[in-house]
């Protein structure tokens, strides 16, 4: 017995009637704004860089679509005194 | 006043153009004069559904670019005479059909027609935006199936948005096809049911058409089903949602299945 024989014993119309619903709210919402998550990545790495050193391959962002809420998750790992330091004298420019 | 009506979906292979072709013909045996409008370029198939293929001289780019009069590039059906047929290219490629000329000949069919009825590609590009660029209507045909509901969705949006009409202000009336549907499965869970898909789409419905096997003989044939076998339950769905389209009023019923109690206990086991 494989994992589809075990999901045709319940409907299945009703789990699509659902993740439509979900997606679709989504859909509808950022129509022309696909692009969304890049300007969201951007700009919070900007405001983040004003204050603290980072590295923009450290800043995950994620949108997790669900119904009723949508989770933004944002990631960003500061680096340590001494780490920030080196970096610095890396690329002065992510720190000014 | 001549009504222009495009039938889109996004979704490929859905039936945008069986339904074309079936509407087309259902209006036009109720007297209305109908001309349906092949604007999948390269990729023509609406000739063989209607069975002209091997009558087609012009076509629409032709037309467009001014090469071919539109009388010259209209092929009228054999069997019912007030329908007609304005081909696609077949070795053109879109790009060859321009926003002014595909205006042009839509404003010479109204003139001529009571229904002009495109048949989009499938798609959200060029093709699909310059079939619907000129319709006071539209029918999105959607299967009972999410990557279907979720293409129409998207079309929606852009028949509010992308049309001439949408950018005037004024509102394309829309009206959903739910096509190769199948009421045992829906009742049994197991597909996504007409009330479902209203619901997520919330616009009116037109007309349910069965999955039948008279719909595949009807393009095997080369004959639109309400011409080929107008008593068989397809073809009905279509007479009705022809008469819905002219603005009666009439209840849609889920069609029933042909076959008796017996015949359908005996599918329902052949399927399980």
């Amino acid at each position: 017995m494989n994992l589809m024989s075990l999901f045709r014993r319940r409907d299945s119309a009703p789990v699509a009637r659902e993740r439509l619903q979900v997606l679709l709210a989504h859909e509808r919402a950022f129509v022309g704004k696909s692009d969304l998550l890049a300007v969201l990545q951007e700009e919070i790495i900007a405001v983040i860089a004003r204050h603290v050193t980072i590295e923009r391959e450290r800043v995950q962002i994620k949108l997790d679509r669900g119904d009723p809420i949508s989770i933004l998750e944002i990631d960003v790992e500061v680096p340590s005194a001494a780490a920030a330091a080196a970096l610095r004298e890396a690329r002065p420019a992510m720190a000014s | 006043m001549a009504t222009v009506l495009v039938v889109t979906s996004g979704k490929g292979g859905v039936g945008k153009t069986t339904s074309t072709a079936a509407l087309g013909a259902a209006l036009a045996q109720q007297g209305q004069h109908v001309v349906v409008v092949d604007f999948d370029v390269g990729l023509r198939n609406l000739d063989l559904v209607m069975g002209a293929e091997r009558r087609v001289v012009f076509d629409l780019i032709n037309v467009v670019q001014g090469d071919a009069k539109l009388p010259q590039a209209l092929i009228r059906d054999k069997r019912i005479d007030t329908l007609s047929l304005l081909p696609a290219s077949q070795t053109r490629d879109k790009e060859a059909l321009t926003a002014e000329g595909v205006a042009r000949v839509i404003n010479e069919l109204r003139e001529k027609f009571d229904w002009v009825i495109c048949d989009s590609p499938a798609g959200i590009e060029r093709g699909a935006t310059l079939a619907m660029r000129h319709a006071d209507a539209a029918v999105v045909v959607t299967n009972p199936e999410v990557s279907s509901v979720r293409d129409s969705d998207r079309i929606i949006g852009m028949l509010d948005s992308k049309t001439a009409k949408a950018e005037k202000g004024e509102r394309i009336e829309k009206h959903l096809l739910l096509t190769r549907y199948d009421p045992v499965r829906a009742a049994r869970g197991e597909m996504l049911k007409t009330e479902d898909v209203l619901e997520i789409l919330s616009i009116p419905l037109l007309g349910i058409i069965p999955e039948s096997e008279d719909v595949l003989r009807a393009s095997n044939l080369g004959t639109p089903v309400t011409i080929g076998s107008p008593n068989s339950v397809p073809a009905k769905a279509y007479a009705e949602a022809a008469r819905r389209l002219r603005g009666e009023t009439l209840v849609v019923t889920v069609p029933a299945d042909r076959r008796g109690f017996m015949g359908r206990l005996f599918g329902r086991r052949a399927v399980a």
